[in-house]
């Protein structure tokens, strides 16, 4: 499911399926993508910051364009305690691994891999990008 | 031949790209076809452009028939040059039958008595245009055919586009002598300026897709399906949102391709207003601010604006209302003054 923002128009609800990973999308060139995330995860409720919520930033490629700065970026990912992917959606071959990740990510956050739950993958994330 | 000339032939010549040239010098006219067929087009431009001079040289050119050829040039590519839009007046309500030939004789003379030494070409064409082109000199030098005006009139409307000369003082003069050639009362100059002349025109004239109010409007939900290649496993959530903001795209900007502008400028002259919260006490005078959006194709750029997420919809009227007000520049005054104060950044 695409949406622009949280929360979710209810007129859906009843459509909808069970969420089980939520990426927020960060547009590095893009302030406005930034906060616009930042105000979404105020509807996210707390239980899905248990390993099922990580940030994609996208547009790393262009390094001449940034307009949001690394360290907000980490602020988010220490605060909601959620991984960050770094990705660039123009290059096939980029955006073909990033969709492998998160599909992996997403088979785990919805129980499908038998011994790891989405909480300790998600630990497993952090600690691999401590430095 | 006169060497200047020689050298002024040689150097348009050398604008025009290769493939171009032999139509160039055929809508010219002024060597033979015979001529042109001794021409070699395949070799560099260097070489073309010599032999072009040599055959023109045969021929006894002069300064006026060289200034046709870069009347030409021009014609055929004018977005070399940044255009300026002019609007004139008449007192009276009499339209009076237009006459080329009185037009042309009245201009000359007034910038003849003004100015002994100017070349001045005229070349008219299909829609009513009649291009002018102006070399200036001074009262103890020749004209200088390399620092030239070129003035676009279709005689039916009371627009003129001029791409001025970079000798500024040269603008006054031109304006004057269109104004009593052209039997008009006074000039002014309206503040849209593009180096696309047609997209002027369009403008000025209402040739692009205007929007108007439609009681029944279109739904748009059978445009979306055809037009994109759609993943029915990606279920959008925020549709009506993203269908709303086509529509009312839609209605501001209609259908059609706009016209093509490379700037919008904002002088603003209003006072500073600041967030209570910061420590700035109000400062009485007014805060100048220059704003200026620059794009390859700006309207077309703010109406992927909205689409592309990167503004809400509707966009400030400030932006929308260049092709309806037919002006770039604008200056924001106090909300007293015939603009509001308001600004929107998306």
């Amino acid at each position: 499911h695409l949406a622009t923002s949280l929360p979710l128009p209810s007129e859906r609800d009843h459509l909808r399926p069970r969420i089980d990973l939520i990426a927020f999308m960060i547009d590095i060139k893009s302030k406005y993508s930034l906060k616009n995330v930042e105000a979404s995860l105020a509807y996210v409720d707390a239980s899905f910051f248990l390993g099922k919520v990580c940030f994609l930033v996208t547009g790393v490629g262009r390094v001449n364009y940034c307009s949001v700065e690394t360290n907000a970026v980490w602020k988010l990912r220490d605060i909601y305690c959620s991984p960050v992917l770094y990705c660039e959606l123009e290059l096939e071959g980029i955006r073909v691994a990033t969709a492998q990740r998160l599909l992996r990510m997403l088979q785990i956050c919805a129980g499908h891999i038998p011994g790891v739950s989405a909480l300790s993958f998600g630990s497993l994330m952090r600690n691999s990008e401590d430095e | 031949m006169d060497e200047t000339v020689a050298e002024y032939i040689r150097r348009t010549v050398l604008k025009i790209p290769r493939d171009e040239i032999k139509t160039m010098l055929q809508t010219w006219g002024f060597l033979s076809e015979a001529q042109l067929q001794t021409l070699n087009f395949h070799q560099t431009k260097d070489y073309v452009s010599q032999e072009v001079v040599q055959l023109c040289e045969d021929n006894s050119a002069d300064i006026k028939q060289a200034a046709v050829l870069d009347i030409i040039y021009n014609h055929v590519y004018p977005n070399k040059r940044m255009w300026s839009v002019y609007q004139m007046n008449k007192s009276g309500e009499e339209t009076e039958f237009f006459d080329l030939t009185d037009f042309k004789k009245k201009f000359k003379r007034r910038l003849q008595t003004a100015l002994k030494n100017v070349t001045i070409n005229f070349r008219e064409y299909e829609d009513n245009a009649i291009w002018i082109r102006i070399a200036w000199g001074t009262p103890y030098k020749k004209p200088n055919q390399y620092k030239t005006s070129y003035v676009v009139y279709h005689s039916q409307t009371p627009y003129v586009f001029i791409s001025a000369s970079v000798i500024r003082s040269t603008l006054p003069l031109l304006c004057q002598a269109l104004v009593v050639a052209s039997n008009y009362h006074d000039i002014r100059e309206m503040e849209l300026r593009s180096h696309c002349l047609n997209s002027l025109k369009d403008i000025v004239f209402k040739r692009y897709s205007q929007t108007f109010q439609t009681y029944y409007p279109r739904p748009l939900q059978e445009r979306n399906v055809t037009s994109e290649n759609v993943d029915l496993r990606i279920i959008q959530e925020n549709k009506n949102e993203k269908e709303r903001i086509l529509r009312v795209n839609r209605e501001v900007f209609g259908d059609g391709p706009q016209p093509k502008l490379e700037f919008a400028q904002y002088k603003l002259e209003t006072t500073f207003k600041s967030n209570p919260t910061l420590d700035v006490s109000d400062i009485k005078e007014p805060f100048r601010c220059l704003v200026k959006f620059s794009s390859p194709h700006l309207l077309e750029s703010l109406k992927s604006l909205a689409p592309a997420g990167l503004a809400d919809a509707p966009l400030s009227p400030l932006l929308t209302c260049i092709p309806q007000k037919a002006r770039n520049y604008f200056k924001i005054r106090e909300r007293k003054g015939f603009f509001p104060g308001s600004f929107v950044s998306p």
